[in-house]
């Protein structure tokens, strides 16, 4: 397969890789079994085994309800997930089109701290290599976050071939 | 998700099944709670949980909170092999207690 381009939000394109999965989809809870699957077959594609694959299913997974529950409040709203392989990394661009997050908010907490809620970002952090949010192309509102894992080593391009 | 409530030996067992995510863990929360409120021990057989996000393990936490503030017991029976990696992650595999067996949690 050749290397394609990302059109994430219908605006400038980024060069990013072998483009696995586009899925617009409505910000609610009941898509989120939808991706998870889709994500997971993303991951079997690229030759990460079920524990890395789960763990992948679990970052986009918490990235996707931090959409839901903290960009559109709940109240559904657009959003696009996409997710390409480059040399070696599977990378999720994860793009909604809601008001800008205030990025200093967006902070794991201690573990130490025993009480329900406000793990998901540390989950993300924990099982990705990766975490950075972008700035959506120009003209396009919204949030845009990217997340990488690095391949298998015997699934990375080594000069230029996958092995 | 399904879920079930057994009460057995003056405990209560609730147990999961599929994914306690986001669309179910507000249903999996009231049974848990509920189940706090009605008996001084509950056991949380996980053996057929699937998948497990920060939605539903905060539901998981705040019936273990509200037990052990009233002084009862509260038990992780059977954790599946994908719960008990998100435990690990939140480090809660060493916050809860956790038995092999839904029998052994009754102990």
């Amino acid at each position: 397969m050749t290397a394609q381009h990302a059109d994430i939000a219908g605006g400038e394109e980024l060069r990013l890789g072998e483009h696995l999965l586009e899925m617009r989809f409505d910000a609610r809870p009941d898509i989120l079994k939808t991706i998870r699957d889709r994500v997971r077959e993303a991951a079997g594609k690229c030759g990460f085994g079920s524990n890395d694959a789960h763990d992948l299913v679990i970052a986009v997974d918490e990235a996707c309800q931090n959409i839901i529950r903290h960009a559109y409040k709940g109240r559904g709203g657009d959003a696009v997930l996409e997710i390409l392989r480059d040399d070696d990394s599977i990378i999720v661009l994860l793009h909604d089109f809601a008001d800008p997050v205030d990025l200093g908010k967006i902070k794991p907490r201690s573990l130490d701290d025993v009480r329900p809620g406000g793990l998901g970002t540390h989950f993300i952090r924990a099982v990705m290599d990766e975490v950075d949010y972008l700035e959506p192309p120009a003209g396009v509102r919204g949030n845009l976050l990217r997340l990488a894992k690095h391949l298998p080593e015997d699934k990375k391009d080594k000069d230029g071939k996958r092995e | 998700m399904k879920h079930r409530v057994e009460e057995r030996d003056g405990a209560i067992i609730v147990a999961f099944e599929g994914d306690v995510d986001l669309e179910h863990s507000p249903k999996a929360r009231t049974a848990l709670l509920d189940s706090v409120g009605r008996s001084n021990r509950v056991i949380v057989d996980m053996s057929a949980v699937s998948y497990i996000d920060s939605s539903g393990i905060a539901s998981m936490v705040e019936a273990y909170q509200n037990a052990r503030k009233e002084g009862k017991g509260f038990v992780l029976a059977a954790v599946s092999e994908p719960a008990m990696r998100v435990l690990g992650l939140a480090r809660l595999d060493k916050v809860f207690t956790i038995c092999a067996t839904v029998e052994d949690g009754m102990k």
